[in-house]
């Protein structure tokens, strides 16, 4: 007996340490794979966004980064009190509170419009996704033609119909709902692809139980087709909107912000004030509200709409 | 009955929308093959968007004007770089997420997850300023490096990893594979499909760099597509046209990708919702 229980005690034994080397051994093949990531990850996104943080709190011009003073918070009572950043911050919202919901629903109406088993439908989907795949600058240097206030496109075809020249991006009223327009058109065909995998993975029985019950058409997609999508579209909704407060490109392009500052958004601010002001303090300062401006965001939609 | 007309109704629909969604990039296509006072002739009719006179005069003329092509190769090589270096650091990082066991596997996930969240347009300043540090303002590394490793694409690998089966890694370590062996030799194999997709998203995003690549390149020999048909649009004479040929053929390579990947792409957009 005696014997047998050393046996057993040295067999466990051994294979502890067994397995204790082997433990060892996958953490640091674990280890050895993410560390190229991770290393990379760490200098081009993690320090960056610290030094963005720690930027805030200073003044220094772009060029001398030798030349850093602490200032406190300097930078966000001067960013308070800045008419210009809430010009901007205003159009930001605006942007997303009017191309968020428009663009969701012009998706949704599309994704509605090539689900079925009609011969043409990769054709129609093509058409809507076309200019997912076109690059944004190629969109606003196209369009800024399109807008053309003289001989543009859009208004020889308003001309057709009798409507009077509009100037588009060269107002101050019209530049900014020109570029929410132009986006729509842009990246509707992107979320209509989410849509229609949402859309896909309904069960048919769903719609065939219930035209047998008589439904029709237009009950079927308010109580079948809406409820099923529900989280289809709030995961939509919220990369819409991160996306979407995200603007740059198209005033970047189209207006450098203008007419009047109407197009003017946070993201352009950030890259004029660091990059054509050199106040790499101030940008930092709004880098850091817009990123938290990002976190709210997403922070909010989830809540809101778990709690529903 | 109601049956029929519900189908011609969205018959209908979808013909409209897709003309009224096809029409900007028709006439752009339409209008590089133009002679310049064409454009202006046919506007205000239909043949705006028909292709009357084709020539090719228009890109002649503007890749006299601007170097196109090296655009073209500068923009082909730095993002097929990033894509591809990118498929190796974030595949084999997923890997170690979805499959190894080590201490702060939880902690680096995390991070990773939180860090997608982080817009590039919030950091752009301070990541000038470390690249500016290495020295690396107007070379390749400025464009490629910052860019090799990305959050989304190790947290798509690591979805897609999660689905391999334990036994199948097991079974080739008892036979004295390696790690970096058994993902070489049996995962790598099984992963065509997110190795593709992963490529495509980050191809597909990093072509329409803008606003990066304004910072770090200063001269022309870095400059991309993108920047070139920037400057070529604020580079008088202004011609329609030749801007119009500039534009169609920036978009050509990327029809030509999207085409032939088509299925990873949408797969893409579909399984993440991530794009760039």
């Amino acid at each position: 007996m005696p014997n047998v229980s050393t046996q057993v005690h040295t067999g466990t034994k051994s294979n502890v340490t067994s397995i204790g080397l082997q433990k060892r051994r996958e953490s640091i093949t674990g280890y050895s794979f993410i560390l190229p990531a991770v290393l990379l990850l760490m200098l081009f996104l993690l320090l960056p966004f610290l030094l963005a943080v720690v930027f805030g709190f200073t003044k220094f011009n772009l060029l001398r980064p030798d030349q850093i003073k602490f200032t406190g918070l300097d930078n966000y009572v001067l960013l308070f009190k800045d008419k210009l950043f809430y010009k901007s911050l205003y159009n930001t919202l605006y942007f997303t509170v009017v191309v968020v919901p428009v663009q969701s629903a012009v998706a949704l109406m599309l994704a509605l419009l090539v689900n079925n088993q009609l011969k043409l439908r990769n054709v129609f989907r093509i058409a809507y996704f076309s200019p997912v795949i076109t690059s944004m600058t190629v969109i606003a240097i196209l369009w800024i033609s399109l807008y053309n206030p003289n001989e543009g496109l859009i208004n020889s075809a308003l001309n057709m119909l009798g409507i009077p020249k509009q100037p588009f991006l060269r107002s101050a009223d019209q530049a900014m709902n020109s570029i929410i327009f132009m986006s729509v058109w842009q990246a509707a065909g992107y979320q209509m692809m989410i849509f229609l995998a949402g859309l896909q993975s309904i069960p048919k029985d769903l719609y065939e139980a219930s035209a047998m019950d008589g439904a029709n058409k237009f009950q079927q997609l308010k109580f079948i087709t809406i409820p099923s999508l529900y989280n289809v579209i709030v995961f939509v909704l919220t990369i819409t909107t991160i996306q979407a407060v995200k603007l740059f490109t198209q005033p970047y392009v189209m207006t450098n912000g203008g007419p009047e500052n109407s197009t003017r958004t946070l993201a352009l601010l950030i890259y004029q004030q660091g990059f054509q002001f050199r106040n790499a303090g101030y940008a930092s300062a709004v880098s850091v509200i817009f990123f938290m401006i990002v976190v709210l965001i997403s922070f909010f939609m989830k809540r809101f709409f778990r709690d529903r | 009955m109601a049956d029929r007309r519900i189908k011609i109704f969205i018959y209908g629909s979808n013909i409209i929308m897709s003309v009224l969604f096809i029409i900007p990039l028709l006439w752009m296509v339409v209008s590089s093959l133009k002679p310049e006072s064409q454009i202006f002739a046919d506007l205000g009719s239909i043949k705006s968007l028909l292709p009357t006179n084709i020539t090719f005069d228009n890109y002649i003329k503007a890749f006299d004007r601007i170097p196109m092509l090296k655009y073209l190769f500068n923009s082909l090589f730095y993002v097929a770089v990033i894509g591809i270096s990118g498929l190796g650091v974030n595949s084999i990082c997923g890997y170690a997420l979805a499959k190894l066991n080590f201490k702060g596997k939880g902690v680096v996930l995390t991070a990773i997850i939180a860090l997608m969240i982080v817009p590039f347009e919030s950091i752009v300043m301070p990541l000038y300023l470390v690249v500016n540090s290495l020295s690396w303002v107007n070379t390749w590394l400025a464009l490629i490096v910052p860019f090799i490793a990305n959050c989304f694409s190790i947290f798509m690998f690591r979805q897609f990893f999660m689905d391999i089966p334990n036994e199948l890694l097991e079974s080739a370590a008892i036979d004295g594979s390696s790690p970096m062996k058994t993902f070489l030799k049996i995962v790598v194999p099984l992963s065509g499909p997110v190795f593709t997709t992963v490529f495509i998203l980050d191809f597909i995003s990093h072509w329409g760099d803008f606003m990066w690549p304004i910072l770090v390149t200063t001269g022309e020999s870095l400059r991309n597509v993108q920047l070139g048909i920037q400057t070529f649009f604020t580079l008088p004479p202004i011609f329609y046209g030749q801007i119009m040929a500039t534009l169609t053929f920036t978009t050509l390579p990327i029809v030509v990708i999207f085409l032939l990947l088509q299925k990873y792409y949408v797969q893409g957009i579909t399984s993440t919702g991530i794009k760039g």
